[in-house]
């Protein structure tokens, strides 16, 4: 009996602590999330239907606005659409593989938080893999119906410097995304609760990131440039895209929103210092 | 009646003692509301020939969606009736002497009044506040105004009485999120949350305009700014008296029929 149980826990997977056990960590909460998620088929697939309808309705309104109006501050139909399509690919993304942050504030709230500080790994990657919200993969496919179909409409001459720039622009965006989920989590350590108008930064993102930055107004883009660079990954890159500005800058430009993580990370460094448990 | 009077009571002022909520909701709703209307200035500046209404309408649409958001819209489902579905709870509220659909109605009636009532007038105050076209303008005229009260109370039993039905749903299928979803994105695209109805090509509104979504929202806030004729007003006023009936009927029936059917799990 003894010696069963003891080959029982070296059986378990992912012992030891280093980079290549935690990604293993990770693909098996991974797992753990997908068999659970597939428990339950028809509500899988009826939430990712609808996640799939609530942008399709978006990418309506986008439609419907460009019958009446031929274009909105020099960007079209089309372009609008390459926009929104790698905004949402972004966000999506994020939106899967961090969910997790997205509802820590229940995690703090009923103290199991404490459970993830007295396991000997990396809390970070606990909270990462504590929920994935595969649903969203209905969310992504609408998205990449509206990629392809953007770039097939937008006439872009495909150069290899472009498609780098795409490939930036969704890692890019997709920590950029991640990072203000990560934000919104810490903010919890003090607040105890999510605290709705950080609702403005992730969905309102998701939201106006539909439309290039700059139609809305000078000011903002400087905001979206420095403060929350959403510009870094849509706007600018987006210009080099579609040939409105030339210069290799503009190709790994998307690459430096990924420099916002780090007050993400050392807010939560020091958000988890800080934790003290409010659970029963 | 008296009873679900108290409960529609009891409920509303549940609903005032969330004011940090309805803080941050405000803080929220407000920048959803300038983001909007910054885009459709760009759209204005673009080509405003093609604007089927003047922008300062356009913008007081946008405010006044925002004020009166809770009332609107229909993804604020009601999670606590959700819950009791799922988790066996409303067998205690079958017990009762009272017809659950009547008291769900008062009580989703009652958290969207006072949701709003906490939100919307710090909106409607500051949004009065802002530069001329981009600002909320006063209504057309006092007549216009009385009518934007009759019709703003009508679209909220039409969409309370939306929601109902797809709560009810709940009792036929187990996890009720997937179709909930999909019913409030269409819910709110229909019912011109994404844009207004005056801005679909004429052919698509004349369609939307006859759905039950277009009583909810779309009539209050284009009355205000008065812009819509007065045979549409009478057309809109006599779609919304219709479907709430219907609306009403149908919910009632099919929590009826839920009721019979329904089995308890769990202890």
């Amino acid at each position: 009996m003894r010696q069963n149980r003891q080959n029982q826990t070296r059986n378990l997977p992912c012992q030891k602590r280093s980079i290549r056990h935690s990604f293993c960590l990770y693909t098996h909460y991974l797992s753990i999330n997908i068999r659970s998620a597939m428990e339950y088929k028809s509500s899988f697939f009826l939430t990712a239907l609808g996640q799939f309808l609530v942008s399709f309705h978006v990418f309506l309104g986008i439609l419907f606005l460009f019958q009446r109006f031929s274009n909105v501050k020099g960007f079209t139909y089309s372009e609008v659409l390459l926009c929104y399509s790698i905004v949402l690919l972004e966000f999506s993304l994020a939106e899967m593989f961090a969910r997790g942050f997205d509802q820590f504030s229940e995690m703090v709230r009923s103290g199991s938080f404490d459970r993830v500080l007295v396991r000997p790994r990396n809390e970070l990657l606990q909270v990462l893999g504590s929920k994935f919200e595969l649903t969203r993969i209905g969310r992504l496919l609408q998205a990449l119906a509206m990629f392809f179909y953007g770039i097939l409409q937008s006439h872009i001459l495909w150069t290899p410097g472009k498609i780098i720039t795409v490939i930036f622009m969704l890692f890019g965006g997709t920590c950029l995304f991640s990072g203000i989920f990560l934000l919104y989590a810490s903010l919890c350590f003090f607040t105890l609760e999510g605290l709705e108008f950080m609702n403005i930064a992730t969905d309102g993102a998701r939201e106006y990131g539909k439309y290039p930055l700059s139609i809305y107004g000078k000011r903002m883009l400087q905001f979206t440039t420095f403060v929350i660079p959403y510009a870094l990954v849509q706007y600018y890159p987006l210009l080099y895209l579609l040939d409105k500005r030339n210069g290799v800058f503009y190709v790994f430009l998307p690459l430096l929103s990924v420099l916002f993580l780090a007050p993400c990370y050392l807010l939560w460094r020091f958000g988890v210092k800080c934790y003290t448990s409010s659970g029963s | 009646m008296k009873k679900y009077f108290s409960f529609f009571r009891l409920r509303f002022s549940m609903g005032l003692q969330y004011r940090t909520a309805a803080l941050a909701g405000i803080v929220t709703q407000f920048t959803w509301g300038a983001m909007e209307v910054l885009a459709f200035r760009a759209f204005y500046e673009t080509d405003a020939n093609s604007f089927p209404m003047s922008l300062s309408a356009t913008c007081t649409y946008v405010w006044l969606q925002q004020a009166f958001l809770a009332l609107f819209a229909a993804w604020l489902m009601d999670n606590e009736l959700l819950e009791s579905i799922i988790n066996g709870n409303i067998a205690y509220e079958l017990c009762r002497p009272i017809h659950i659909y009547d008291m769900w109605f008062s009580k989703s009636i009652a958290n969207r009044l006072a949701k709003a009532l906490l939100r919307s007038f710090p909106i409607i105050f500051i949004a009065a506040c802002l530069p001329a076209p981009y600002g909320l303008s006063l209504p057309a005229d006092p007549g216009y105004f009385l009518l934007f009260l009759l019709t703003l109370v009508l679209g909220l039993a039409v969409t309370v009485s939306f929601c109902m039905l797809v709560h009810v749903l709940a009792f036929f299928t187990i996890s009720p999120r997937g179709l909930q979803m999909i019913f409030v994105s269409a819910a709110d695209f229909f019912a011109g949350g994404i844009i207004p109805l005056p801005f679909f090509p004429k052919k698509v509104q004349f369609f939307m305009e006859l759905l039950p979504f277009a009583s909810m929202q779309n009539v209050p806030l284009r009355v205000y700014s008065g812009s819509m004729t007065e045979a549409e007003l009478a057309k809109a006023l006599g779609l919304q008296i219709l479907w709430l009936l219907l609306l009403l009927a149908g919910g009632r029936k099919l929590c009826q029929y839920g009721e019979q059917k329904l089995t308890v799990q769990g202890g």
